[in-house]
């Protein structure tokens, strides 16, 4: 049993007037993360990730599915039970200056945590649990202690909020793209920090935009597209040996400092086709230059999420929606099932005037996102269809 | 035809004093040529690109000129520059694709932007039908409203607008920092398509991401603390970079393929200086591996190789300058 | 209204070594544009305390310099002068019987009434004090439902948010006055308490609309996000995170509440449905309507208790205007 284990987890949103319409921005997401683990969740932007970072830490609720932690289903836990979870899972989110309170002093974050965690310690006791976490994350506490936010540098804000998770017993730690926002010579010494903390035994789901970086620390990666997963595994066999298109069209788009877009031969990834066209020789535009490789074809497209309206899924009239193969995975998945839009029936005067949404369980049924297939040992992939 | 910046300096107000941001910068851009302009934050990359354009209103233009055509450009003077702007400059800012009026249809978006800067929307409304359909969008997008387009459009759409006039430099303002991966590219591709045809005649691209200048740029100047460092070919930066401030950046890039158990990178220790009350000599000094005696005096920038440029001393000892007195400095190593 | 949005975007608040934004869609509210991240990073340290030290320091800076500030304070502060120690200079006593309908003169700085012959000028002195205290308890009421209907509205969300929105819209339809009418009916006196509170009380909603505005707004940020990972609760988080980030707003709200409160009980005052007892600006001009002032060619019967009342109304909401200069740096005019 992993420590983290996350099973077709799906999240919808109400839009439209009148929420009429949903939008599903998860799509029956699966996967582990183990203890001493980086685990990169890959995706660009409407992909879903930060999406589903807020789930898991349960800053926002999830719409089927579970988020089983050491065996248990958090996802239904009430804010009472919440705490304890945080004492074993936290956050560090992208914007280093946004989370802290511009008005107190930084190191107010710890404050917050004593408060609430660790009532009995005072001055001296505390002091030195303040120091030793700012020792494992590489901060003198002379530096950052003391000071306002905006007194402190960006990677400095950063590892302050890594330290603050390492107060408490932290066992994983969701860091969603906690570096995008510093500089380049500051982002590496964030990310060395996180393989340290790694090998001294803490999980990591790290999620980015970024694939270079996601290849740099991370043991398992998985490729997100539109809420679904399209390609996971073992970072080496995934990068190395990427097998679905999409992973193969972010690959050979990452600009790399000695290699073109659209490389000619040296440092392709294997299986991606050598392609043609080198820099400057006036390509179509809005067009991904490698041949051969089948990219989207709209590669300006925004990361937009499958849309449903009623009328396009909700038959008026005729036999309600079929509750999906889903629902029976469903059924056997613990004590106090929570009510779902799968259960609430639909009232006859709803049906009659199309008014009840369409269930999550149809529009994922609807939906067509394929299961994972394992190509080689740890290396899974979705089958292709057309996207 | 090209741009010439010589001993540029700007400084923003402030309570405390001026903060000097950019500080004394001389450099050129040839016709055609794709000039990146990298550095992290706080090196003034983005008020040097963007004061070529638009002077905010807490910036202030202490000294120095900026020749584009052989003209001089009044960048202090608003109401002067209003005649270069679009026509002879113009610029893509960051977050293209919120740079438009939701208020307004393109077509008389841009109709009301070509008419003030004295051209007929007439003759240029063929030529800005011709680049729509090059770039891949749809006709009607002159009727349409910002919000009917996807962001990828809009993207699109603003960069045609800017170079609608055919300026003769474009600045790209962080364009490709905001986007995902395979939009990055698609951008720069078509940066690279507009020079080629002759829509821009030199670009200036401000990023902080050297290896999206690798792909696109022909030259890239690295700047630091509001001096510039370097100034070559990019293959040259790339492969063969002189200042130590260079090497180390380019040695904190990660790379698809390079993990950290085979090739751990390391970061740069420290943090630039205080552009309020900048450090006299090289600026760099406090967190360069190299520095000795010497660079308590400031470097000058000088040509060491054919094309090449540098400020720093350790590289002018390893290298004589190209055409000046011999390298003999007098420095101690 | 200024509430602090997102990190500074001006040369003198300064955070360090970030870069610009992230990737996929712009973070507009943030506003990180690269301006503003590399003037952020230029000086690091050069910045001022945060809003803890320096900060303050340099709103009063601005504060000081700021002329409809400064006047509107200046004009306000007379009339508080006035209104503590008004009633004790008066010449008359404001129930003196004296020679009714004289000029204003050296003895009658405002004349007399009619026909009663009390002093208008030591009216308006103690009439002043009366529109203060009432405008005081109106804003404090108004003030503290509001805060509370909007915050709990703007963090929840949800079920309760639509429930107080509804009560806050059935507020805002029921008219004031009516109500007023309505309950003077079963009211034998009406005290100034009495109208400050109801003043209060239904004031109050537009007020809960745009603290729930803002809320929502820096609900989303992320320190809201670390609190509650922190196992912080809701009301702690509300207390101690949201609402010191809308400080400079919720001074604001209070300031117009304060003058809006004024004018309110003017209203009501002029209508005789004022206080029973006491004496206030509205029922200073309520009374020479009575007497038919106007008819009578009484100018100084109306005219110095309305201008009072104007002076002290304008005056605070052109020191607001001057405050939002002060707190939100982009309206400064430097």
């Amino acid at each position: 049993m992993s420590m983290l284990e996350i099973r077709d987890a799906s999240k919808v949103y109400r839009t439209g007037t009148f929420g009429g319409e949903l939008k599903l921005v998860l799509r029956r997401v699966s996967f582990n993360i183990d203890r001493g683990e980086v685990v990169s969740l890959i995706g660009q932007s409407g992909s879903g990730k930060s999406t589903l970072g807020k789930i898991i830490l349960r800053l926002s609720p999830l719409s089927a599915g579970s988020v089983n932690f050491e065996g248990t289903d958090i996802s239904t836990w009430a804010k009472g039970q919440l705490r304890d979870y945080y004492r074993h899972v936290q956050g560090v989110f992208q914007d280093p200056f946004s989370s802290y309170n511009p008005l107190y002093k930084a190191d107010r974050v710890f404050e917050m945590v004593r408060s609430v965690y660790f009532p009995n310690l005072h001055g001296r006791q505390w002091h030195d649990k303040i120091e030793s976490a700012l020792e494992s994350v590489a901060l003198n506490p002379g530096d950052v202690l003391n000071k306002f936010p905006h007194q402190l540098s960006g990677g400095q804000q950063q590892r302050l909020l890594i330290a603050r998770a390492l107060l408490l017993e932290v066992k994983l730690l969701v860091a969603d793209e906690i570096i995008s926002m510093l500089d380049a010579s500051t982002r590496v010494d964030v990310l060395n920090l996180l393989v340290d903390l790694k090998r001294k035994g803490l999980g990591i789901l790290f999620i980015t935009h970024d694939l270079s970086l996601g290849n740099y620390i991370s043991d398992k990666s998985v490729i997100l597209r539109e809420g679904a997963i399209v390609e996971m595994g073992e970072t080496q066999k995934v990068f190395g040996n990427p097998q679905h298109s999409y992973t193969q069209s972010l690959l050979t788009a990452v600009p790399q400092l000695h290699r073109r877009w659209a490389g000619a031969g040296e440092s392709v990834p294997a299986g991606v086709p050598a392609a043609v066209a080198v820099n400057g020789s006036g390509g179509a535009l809005g067009q991904a230059h490698v041949a051969n490789v089948p990219v989207d074809d709209d590669v300006f497209r925004d990361g937009e999420a499958r849309r449903y309206s009623k009328s396009s899924l909700y038959p008026p009239r005729s036999s309600g929606p079929h509750e999906p193969a889903h629902d029976a995975k469903r059924a056997g998945s613990g004590p106090g099932p929570r009510p779902s839009l799968m259960d609430i029936p639909d009232q006859p005067w709803q049906r009659r005037f199309g008014l009840a949404a369409p269930k999550l369980g149809a529009i994922l049924a609807a939906d067509g996102t394929q299961a994972l297939v394992e190509c080689e040992p740890g290396h899974f992939v979705a089958v292709e269809d057309e996207l | 035809m090209s741009l010439k910046v010589d001993n540029l300096r700007i400084a923003y107000r402030t309570l405390r004093g001026d903060v000097r941001a950019v500080d004394g910068v001389s450099f050129s851009i040839a016709d055609g040529e794709i000039m990146g302009l990298a550095g992290e934050s706080g090196c003034g990359k983005s008020t040097l690109g963007n004061s070529l354009v638009f002077l905010e209103g807490r910036m202030n233009h202490v000294s120095g000129t900026v020749e584009l055509d052989g003209v001089n450009l009044p960048i202090a003077d608003y109401k002067a520059m209003n005649r270069h702007r679009l026509r002879d400059v113009s610029v893509v800012p960051q977050y293209a694709m919120s740079a438009l009026n939701p208020t307004r249809k393109i077509g008389r978006m841009t109709a009301d932007l070509v008419k003030s800067r004295g051209a007929d929307y007439r003759n240029v409304l063929e030529e800005f039908k011709r680049r729509i359909d090059l770039v891949g969008l749809p006709q009607n997008v002159l009727n349409m409203y910002p919000f009917e387009l996807s962001g990828g459009m809009r993207q699109r759409t603003t960069m045609v607008i800017s170079t609608l006039l055919n300026p003769s430099l474009l600045i790209g303002d962080e364009v490709t920092s905001a986007l995902d991966v395979t939009t990055q590219r698609a951008v720069g591709e078509m940066l690279m398509e507009f020079r080629d045809r002759g829509f821009v005649k030199s670009m200036i691209v401000i990023t902080h991401d050297l290896s999206v200048l690798a792909q696109i740029a022909d030259t890239i100047l690295v700047m630091y603390a509001g001096k510039l460092a370097e100034k070559a070919s990019s293959n040259t930066i790339v492969d063969r970079p002189l200042h130590p401030y260079t090497q180390l950046l380019l040695g904190s890039l990660p790379e698809v393929g390079l993990r950290y158990d085979e090739a751990p990178l390391t970061g740069i220790p420290g943090r630039p200086p205080s552009l309020l009350n900048p450090p006299t000599g090289c600026r760099f000094r406090d967190r360069c591996p190299f520095a000795f005696d010497k660079c308590a005096e400031e470097p000058p920038f000088v040509e060491l190789r054919p094309g090449h440029e540098v400020a720093c001393w350790k590289a002018m000892e390893d290298n004589a300058p190209v055409n000046s007195e011999p390298a003999s400095q007098g420095a101690e190593p | 209204m200024s509430v602090n949005t997102g990190p500074p975007s001006t040369p003198e608040d300064f955070a360090g070594g970030t870069s610009p934004g992230p990737t996929g869609s712009p973070v507009l509210a943030r506003s990180v544009g690269a301006g503003g991240a590399e003037l952020a990073a230029m000086a690091p340290s050069a910045g001022a305390d945060g809003f803890g030290g320096g900060r303050r320091w340099e709103f009063l800076h601005f504060a000081l310099r700021n002329p409809k500030l400064m006047i509107g304070l200046c004009v306000e502060l007379i009339f508080v002068a006035v209104a503590l120690f008004g009633p004790l200079l008066a010449p008359y006593s404001p129930t003196y019987h004296g020679t009714p309908g004289l000029h204003p003169s050296a003895q009658h700085l405002f004349g007399t009434t009619y026909p009663f012959g009390t002093d208008v000028f030591s009216q308006v002195l103690y009439g002043v004090r009366d529109s203060y205290v009432v405008g005081v308890l109106g804003a404090l009421f108004a003030g503290a439902v509001g805060l509370v209907v909007g915050f709990a509205a703007g963090y929840r969300g949800g079920v309760l948010d639509e429930i107080l929105q509804l009560f806050t819209n059935v507020m805002i339809c029921i008219p004031q006055l009516v109500l007023l009418i309505v309950i003077s009916a079963y009211l034998t006196t009406r005290g100034v308490l009495f109208e400050g509170i109801f003043i209060g009380v239904t004031g109050w909603p537009w007020v809960a609309r745009a603290v729930r505005a803002q809320t929502f707004t820096l609900r989303e940020r992320d320190f809201v996000d670390l609190a509650r990972l922190s196992g912080r609760r809701a009301v702690s988080i509300v207390v101690k995170d949201i609402a010191p980030n809308m400080a400079s707003y919720i001074f604001l709200v209070f300031v117009l509440l304060f003058a809006s409160s004024m004018l309110v009980a003017v209203n009501f005052d002029f209508l005789g449905l004022g206080p029973t007892n006491g004496l206030s600006l509205g029922d200073i001009m309520n009374q020479s309507t009575l007497w038919s002032a106007l008819d009578l060619h009484m100018w100084w019967w109306f005219i110095p208790p309305g201008a009072a009342l104007t002076l002290m109304v304008l005056a605070l909401y052109i020191a607001n205007v001057g405050l939002d200069e002060v707190f939100n740096p982009k309206l400064r005019q430097t």
